[in-house]
């Protein structure tokens, strides 16, 4: 079924180099990958394997150094970072380890913000932001600001975030690292109802037993990606 | 963009208060200083320029400082009220002298002078009348009373008819002035009485005309030209034989003195506003770098440099104009409580000056919010991220 879809990733010998003091670090050596729509992928490796190098270029919030890397259907070139920006803010729903909720803001206003960016009126973000917010089942605590709720709540504001504007892929970097393995169990749980619904979910972990959850699992050493298991 | 920017703005100036009020007293002070020296200074200039206006309008004054050896006599007024661009011409004998009624006494600048004076100054009669021609030619011991004059001799001011001695002379009351209510006469004070110059001219042992006054014609620049040559050509071309004073320009360079004055209060809170607008960049700056987690986000969720870019800018903005604005409240309260300790002057704020408080402080905040702005706008998204605090 998934290898009939159609690819929302495709990145062919991307290499990203960080030179630190005249030396160089090939964070990223000729990584291929392909993602497609509707998949729940993992990515996993030990650490400074190059994981969130990787997860940085597929999220846009960096460009490679050489290869290509088209993300659904979009060439990502030497983009500016307006344009970036808006690629974004449309196509990727970021969740990261710790969060990154805006402390001053409720719950429903940090699941807002994206589409403030987007510039979606004021009542129909209200809406999509509450939606959101239910399919993670946290209408109860829309006014909530996130130091008012647990890290398995905050998590959840967090996915709801990356949901609100429908975007082609969620991006999750270790997603589960800061929560106890109950309350990881509650999350990947919801990330298995989001795939259900078909979502394209990219998992990145360290942690083989959240990893072998996804539908399919890659493999990332040393800068460059294999795929082990189908 | 704009609204969501403004609350944006708005949530983060009200999540630290103390610190917003802080980098805003910069503003409030530079704004108070501006808006009440400036009004102060233009409410007492609007105050005296009426004072000089409604006092002697725009007569044209001289002083004889030294006769030549020809004096000037009462007649020889006659040849200069026929002056074309001279309305009428009064003369202004003076001399101090004690006022006597029953047990109270008073001392009075006792104005010897003629019906002609009443016009040049501008007086108005509360009650009775003023001297007249066959006053001044009978040498008649009459007298017309400053109302404040007769309050204080007679306790009343009604005094028509009643007799009075002035430097032991006894005079009969025929008039009595409205009361001035001007600030010259709370200032300058004293009370006064005017006497037929005739009759003031032998008491004060001075039969000559020493000072007078001219009502202009028509345009008081040629009046005063006109009444300049008259008395060139009577002094034998001597300009240190006389004084010539025109009210209007007395006015004309009380108003350069303070227009200059204004401008230099209002340098004075220019660069106080500027300090304030350094404050203002000093915490905005502070503030960039704690919230670079937050800018962090906002760019991984889709916000573009010129969203950041603004986002801190209208914040900037917006903390100027809220000091601003307290700035004008206070400058608005000084200046209610000066107009009531002043008594006689309305301190007022003019539309120009807030307008130009307003505007500079909008200035201020841009100018010194950019520098903040930009830098949070170029924030590297992933190390923005990455940043712990
Ligand atoms: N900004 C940077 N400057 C220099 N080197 C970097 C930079 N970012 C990453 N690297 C290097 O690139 C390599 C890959 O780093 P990356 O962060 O992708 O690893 P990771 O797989 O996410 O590790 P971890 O599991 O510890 O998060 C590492 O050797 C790291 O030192
Ligand atoms: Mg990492």
């Amino acid at each position: 079924m998934s290898s009939e879809s159609r690819p929302i990733i495709t990145m062919t010998d991307i290499t990203k180099v960080y030179t630190v003091g005249g030396e160089e670090v090939r964070a990223l050596d000729g990584a291929n990958l392909t993602i497609r729509e509707g998949e729940f992928v993992s990515i996993i490796g030990p650490s400074g394997s190059g994981k969130s190098t990787l997860m940085n270029i597929i999220g846009c919030l960096d460009v490679a150094d050489s290869g290509e890397y088209i993300l659904d259907g979009q060439s990502i070139e030497q983009y500016s970072e307006e344009e970036l920006a808006r690629i974004r803010n449309k196509k990727i729903g970021f969740i990261f380890q710790n969060f990154n909720l805006l402390s001053r803001m409720s719950a429903l206003a940090n699941v807002e913000l994206p589409l403030i960016y987007q510039r979606i009126h004021m009542g129909d973000r209200r809406e999509q932001a509450a939606q959101a917010l239910a399919r993670v089942g946290l209408t109860d605590r829309s006014n909530h600001k996130p130091t008012e709720l647990s890290g398995g709540q905050q998590q959840r504001v967090a996915i709801a975030r990356a949901l609100a504007t429908n975007p082609a892929i969620l991006l999750a970097d270790e997603p589960t690292g800061n929560l106890d393995s109950k309350t990881g169990e509650d999350i990947l749980a919801l990330f298995h109802e989001l795939h259900r619904a078909g979502n394209t979910i990219v998992l990145i972990t360290h942690d083989p037993k959240i990893a072998s959850q996804a539908q399919r699992r890659i493999n990332i050493m040393d800068g460059r990606v294999t795929e082990v298991g189908a | 963009m704009i609204v969501q920017s403004i609350k944006m703005a708005w949530e983060a100036i009200t999540s630290n208060k103390m610190r917003s009020f802080l980098t805003m007293l910069g503003i409030i002070i530079g704004v108070m200083a501006l808006v009440v020296l400036v009004s102060l200074v233009n409410g007492a200039t609007g105050a005296v320029t009426s004072e000089i206006t409604a006092l002697g309008n725009d007569m044209v004054t001289v002083n004889i400082r030294d006769d030549k050896g020809s004096p000037m006599r009462l007649e020889d007024l006659d040849e200069l009220a026929v002056l074309d661009a001279v309305g009428e011409a009064a003369p202004s004998g003076s001399m101090n002298a004690t006022a006597k009624f029953g047990y109270s006494d008073v001392t009075v600048s006792l104005y010897g002078t003629t019906p002609a004076y009443y016009n040049v100054q501008g007086l108005h009669m509360k009650y009775g009348r003023f001297l007249k021609t066959a006053d001044v030619e009978n040498a008649s011991y009459v007298t017309v009373l400053a109302y404040n004059t007769a309050e204080e001799l007679f306790g009343k001011a009604d005094v028509v008819g009643e007799q009075l001695t002035i430097g032991g002379r006894s005079f009969l009351v025929v008039g009595v002035l409205e009361e001035d209510t001007s600030l010259f006469a709370s200032m300058i004070g004293g009370y006064s009485a005017y006497a037929p110059f005739t009759v003031e001219s032998r008491m004060a042992d001075e039969p000559y005309v020493t000072a007078l006054s001219v009502s202009p014609g028509g345009n008081t620049d040629e009046t005063e030209s006109q009444v300049e040559s008259f008395m060139l050509a009577r002094f034998n071309q001597d300009e240190d034989a006389f004084r010539l004073m025109n009210m209007s320009s007395i006015s004309d360079a009380m108003s350069t003195v303070t227009g200059t004055l204004s401008l230099l209060l209002g340098g004075i809170a220019a660069i106080s506003l500027l300090v304030g607008g350094i404050g203002i960049m000093n915490i905005m700056l502070v503030s960039v770098t704690e919230r670079t987690k937050e800018i962090g986000i906002r760019k991984a969720i889709g916000a573009g440099k010129k969203s950041i870019m603004m986002q801190f800018l209208i914040e900037a903005l917006m903390v100027s104009l809220m000091g601003c604005l307290l700035g004008l409240a206070l400058s608005w309260l000084i200046l209610e409580v000066a107009t009531v300790i002043a008594k006689t002057i309305a301190f007022s704020m003019s539309i120009g000056v807030v307008l130009l408080a307003v505007g500079f402080s909008s200035i201020i905040g841009l100018i010194f919010g950019l520098y903040p702005a930009n830098k949070a706008a170029n924030k590297h998204p992933i190390e923005a991220l990455r940043y712990e605090g």
